[in-house]
């Protein structure tokens, strides 16, 4: 069974009397440990499938299975609390709250799962390690480069041990040097056997996930996916229609 | 979420601002303070009122006056009239068990010239007034004696120039203090009433309220002479009840007490009318047991006195329930107008948390959207707002808490002459539970308005 599986999304807002379908029957599996790059120009409905995913909205109509779990009908609360045990999230613009320290960000999802300061002091020491950042635990977010600041974010996004985690634009603000370091970062979780999105409209970036979905006009236009057996990679074609 | 981290959170947020806080809390503080300051200067006044009440007899002292004006179909009978007798009061000892310590008083008060008290050529300039009566008018009047002694039933006899005199008439007679600073105890000496020598054989503790005491107590102990407070200067703040209730205690000080036989044979014998059953009374004066009697204990003392006055109504009773009563009106009305400002001063506090927390909120919609995607609840995200809030007002309340008594002592140094003011711990429990609830009533709105924030519009706000 897999982790994630969406049957038939579709997601419409009402905009001052005119329906906009930002989502129309999409349906994907993502298995565990996979590797996934979402991508699709702007306005193609990835940031409100990612949302979606992300457990941030609810769809109009269709189902999403999470690791067992229906959450196409939970409550706010419920919502509330997959996205802090089951979802961890890497931002473009890192979100890291400026008056806390390094530690005291890392440490935001388990205050709202309930942990004592000891566990999450702990905790949070061992993510920041994880990501090379130990050395600077006491620092606030505005002393960091964007590179640090976004490892600081993952440190926060893997704190809680999630089951998947998304990156929105994770390089969006930073250099190339950066954002390949970045990039090698979640190289490195999938190998360690995280399932993990990112969700990017440069295809030189998805080129970095073995699976990749383009999104565009509400809908998947394209697929890369190498369990499929005896389909060609069309990755070129992707590259195509984003230079038009 | 824990409600530990919360708070620690909310005082964060606060001390992240605090400048921004302390402006906040302000309007808190001056609510709180004002409250507990108008409390105390309303309670330090009730507590004058309520000692002067005690000072004069208390509720349960009943006096019984002449009344020269008989009701209508009495009226062609007034020649009749005796006023109230010697008789009256053997007859109230024996046949009314309602009350006790009955007494007989013929009262002289008077100014400069009706009554004259005088030595060496010095006066007492103060309305006085001269009582002929028995010793049980000291319990009556609640009068203690501090030196010498009271007259006896042999004095009262044999109609001795002997007096009991207050600590005002020593004072303007003798002065309070000698060279040596000790108080002067005139035990012996004479003093000259209407012309008439007597012989000092007592003098009454001095009665003040506890305030004035206290404050005596600290000047004589720094060895200054202290200021005294004057009902005169109460008056002219306006303060009518403050004033009245400081006269009770300037008229107590200044009684002087003579034998009753003494009274009539040696100062006015108008009172005189042969026989001693006969003789003529101001006023008898008494006490019930209990005032919860007060009516029934009227009603016996009447029937029993239209027996002696053979059905003539020409006397009246004089009780201290309509004096009570204006008390408890005069603190009541003070107290309200007194909450009024200090509601609207609290009210103008929590707009200003209302208004603070909305644009905290406002300026921390991304917060509020960071901590929701990763896993806070619409709860957490109200409880947080809401505390901050609540913190806000319960540290301005522990700060007017603080404030108040420097507040308070700065205006009673600058009212002179008014009551001193009197703190209570049920005003500042009071005025600090109100400003919590102030704070969480303000913070509500606000954090509603957090808690509804969609975490997909917040991320994207900047």
């Amino acid at each position: 069974m897999p982790l994630l599986e969406l049957r038939d999304i579709h997601k419409t807002y009402h905009l001052g009397g005119e329906t906009i379908r930002a989502l129309d029957g999409v349906s994907i599996d993502i298995d565990s440990g996979e590797f996934i790059s979402i991508i699709g120009p702007s306005g193609s409905g990835k940031s409100t499938l990612m949302h979606i995913l992300g457990c941030l909205d609810t769809p109009t109509s269709g189902t999403i299975n999470l690791d067992g779990m229906m959450i196409h009908d939970a409550s706010p609360r419920q919502l509330a609390a997959i996205r802090n045990k089951k979802i961890g999230f890497v931002f473009q613009f890192f979100n890291l709250l400026p008056k806390l320290t390094v530690r005291q960000n890392v440490e935001l999802p388990m205050i709202y799962s309930g942990l004592t300061s000891r566990e999450r002091r702990e905790r949070a020491m061992n993510a920041l390690e994880s990501v090379n950042m130990e050395d600077r635990s006491k620092h606030r977010p505005s002393q960091l480069s964007g590179g640090q600041q976004q490892r600081a974010a993952i440190a926060r996004a893997l704190v809680n041990d999630p089951r998947i985690i998304f990156a929105d634009e994770p390089t969006g603000n930073l250099d190339s040097n950066t954002g390949e370091l970045i990039l090698g970062m979640f190289d490195k979780l999938h190998k360690e056997g995280r399932t993990v999105m990112l969700v990017t409209h440069d295809p030189e970036i998805a080129a970095v996930t073995p699976r990749r979905i383009e999104i565009r006009d509400g809908n998947i236009a394209n697929q890369i996916d190498p369990k499929l057996a005896g389909e060609k990679p069309k990755f070129s074609d992707i590259k195509e229609s984003q230079a038009e | 979420m824990n409600l530990g981290s919360i708070i620690e959170s909310g005082f964060k947020e606060i001390w992240a601002h605090w400048f921004r806080s302390l402006l906040t809390m302000f309007g808190i503080i001056l609510g709180v303070a004002s409250l507990v300051t108008m409390s105390a200067f309303v309670k330090g006044k009730e507590n004058l009122l309520r000692d002067s009440l005690a000072e004069s007899g208390g509720l349960e002292r009943i006096i019984v006056d002449d009344n020269d004006d008989l009701p209508d179909y009495q009226k062609h009978l007034e020649d009749e009239a005796n006023g109230m007798t010697l008789k009256d009061v053997y007859a109230l000892q024996k046949n009314a068990p309602l009350v006790y310590s009955v007494t007989p008083v013929i009262e002289k008060r008077g100014y400069r010239g009706s009554l004259r008290i005088s030595r060496k050529g010095k006066r007492v300039r103060y309305f006085t007034s001269v009582k002929g009566t028995w010793p049980s008018l000291m319990e009556i009047e609640e009068h203690e004696l501090e030196h010498g002694r009271v007259f006896s039933d042999m004095d009262d006899l044999l109609a001795n120039t002997v007096c009991v005199i207050g600590t005002q008439i020593r004072n303007e007679l003798f002065g309070e203090y000698d060279n040596q600073g000790n108080e002067i105890i005139p035990i012996g000496e004479k003093i000259m009433i209407n012309y008439i020598p007597f012989t000092i054989i007592g003098m009454f503790k001095e009665y003040m309220s506890e305030e004035d005491r206290k404050k005596k107590e600290e000047s004589n102990a720094a060895g200054g002479t202290s200021e005294k407070r004057d009902f005169r200067a109460a008056f002219m703040s306006g303060d009518r009840q403050s004033g009245k209730a400081m006269i009770v205690y300037l008229a107590k000080n200044s009684t002087i007490m003579v034998p009753l036989n003494t009274f009539v044979s040696k100062i006015d014998s108008s009172y005189d009318r042969g026989s001693n059953l006969d003789r003529s009374l101001s006023k008898v004066a008494m006490k019930i047991y209990d005032v919860s009697t007060l009516e029934k204990s009227l009603q016996q003392v009447r029937n029993v006195l239209m027996q002696t006055h053979r059905g003539l109504e020409d006397f009246e009773f004089e009780t201290q329930e309509g004096y009570a009563g204006d008390i408890a009106l005069s603190i009541t009305n003070e107290r309200i107008s007194g909450m009024f400002i200090a509601g609207i001063c609290l009210l103008v506090g929590g707009i200003g948390i209302i208004n603070i927390m909305l644009s905290s909120i406002s300026e921390r919609v991304r917060e509020i959207g960071i901590r929701k995607s990763i896993g806070a609840t619409n709860t957490d995200v109200f409880l947080q707002i809401l505390i901050e809030s609540i913190v806000i007002a319960m540290a301005g309340g522990i700060a007017g808490l603080i404030v108040s008594p420097i507040l308070v002592n700065t205006l009673a140094n600058f009212a002179d002459g008014t009551t001193p003011p009197v703190m209570t711990t049920f005003a500042m429990t009071t005025a600090f539970s109100f400003s919590v609830i102030i704070g969480s009533l303000a913070g509500l709105f606000p954090a509603i308005k957090a808690a509804k924030l969609d975490p997909i519009q917040a991320l994207r706000y900047d």
